[in-house]
């Protein structure tokens, strides 16, 4: 696998990426919205039956321990990952290089690694209202049982494909194509006017 | 309308691709049988009630799904991965997928 060269990464937001708070805050900001810029964006896929080597497989890279069931998953604070469809994962790390480390270790007989550190961005939504605004976006239940700490889900919003992983009771990692990055990253900080929101 | 998908759960409509018909039995690629293609194509059960179904959750997970949904109450019944029921099943699964990457 070719080593990616990234002298500069830039963020697809930068146009409409405006520190400082924003919308209705006079009584309390309620939401903080950040882009992580993740280093890596990785998507695993293990061929049928060879789910449990591929679980593997992320414990040595990463070595984060995927708890059982669909769209479990865990993160550390630096790096994350998340089921996101039967056999497939979504994983990603502050540091690059994590296709390169995967490619190592997952054998074509396990299954596929595909490089998206370019292809996605994570935004973080944070705060007491984050539940709430998300609510607004996407028909998936927020509430903390049914969407627990670490746990990932796959949806769409207007058609457009979205992975949200929840990182504590309070915030969410969305990782949204980077060609409509931009469009939802406006859609969400119109969402969060009401409330009173903070770009960091 | 709600479909609770094996991986995802419960998911709301919008989220699907509907794939066609859950009975279909398509004939081998070389077949020279028309009234086997014929009914391929054409032939349905347009039942008031109980109806197979494949789905994709395209706007999810992104597997294909055998669902029995009432065509009377839109009540879905049973929801299942397609993959891995091929075996005494004709060629449903690999039906299914086909269409959808004719489909892509
Ligand atoms: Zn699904």
């Amino acid at each position: 696998m070719v080593e990616r060269q990234s002298p500069e990464p830039l963020s697809p937001l930068e146009p409409e990426f405006h520190v400082g708070s924003h919308g209705n805050f006079e009584h309390g900001v309620e939401i903080i919205l950040t882009e992580t810029r993740p280093g890596s964006i990785v998507q695993l896929a293990a061929w049928p039956g060879e789910e449990k080597k591929l679980i593997a497989a992320i414990r040595t890279v990463t070595g984060l321990a995927l708890p059982d069931g669909a769209g479990g998953g865990l993160s550390d604070g630096v790096k994350s990952v998340f089921g996101f469809a039967p056999g497939k994962f979504t994983v990603a790390d502050e540091a690059e290089g994590l296709a390169a480390a995967f490619a190592k270790v997952v054998t074509p007989a396990i299954g596929t690694v595909t490089d998206l550190s370019h292809g996605r961005i994570a935004i973080r939504i944070a705060g007491p209202k984050a539940e709430w605004v998300l609510a607004k976006f996407f028909a998936i239940d927020f509430a903390l049982p049914a969407f627990p700490v670490g746990a990932g889900r796959s949806t769409t919003h207007h058609d457009i494909f979205a992975q949200i992983q929840r990182t504590s009771a309070d915030q969410f990692d969305i990782y949204v194509f980077r060609s409509f990055a931009r469009s939802f990253w406006k859609a969400l900080c119109h969402a969060s006017e009401e409330v009173g929101y903070e770009v960091q | 309308m709600l479909i609770t998908c094996p991986y995802c759960g419960p998911r709301d409509v919008i989220e699907f691709t509907y794939q066609g018909d859950g009975n279909r039995e398509r004939p081998d690629s070389a077949s020279q049988n028309f009234e086997a293609w014929n009914a391929y194509v054409y032939d349905r059960l347009n039942p008031a009630g109980d109806h197979n179904e494949i789905w994709q959750h395209s706007g999810g997970c992104r597997a294909h799904l055998r669902v029995v949904r009432n065509t009377l109450t839109h009540e879905i019944s049973s929801v299942a991965f397609v993959r891995g029921d091929h075996q005494g099943r004709g060629d449903h699964g690999s039906a299914a997928r086909r269409k959808a990457e004719d489909k892509a």
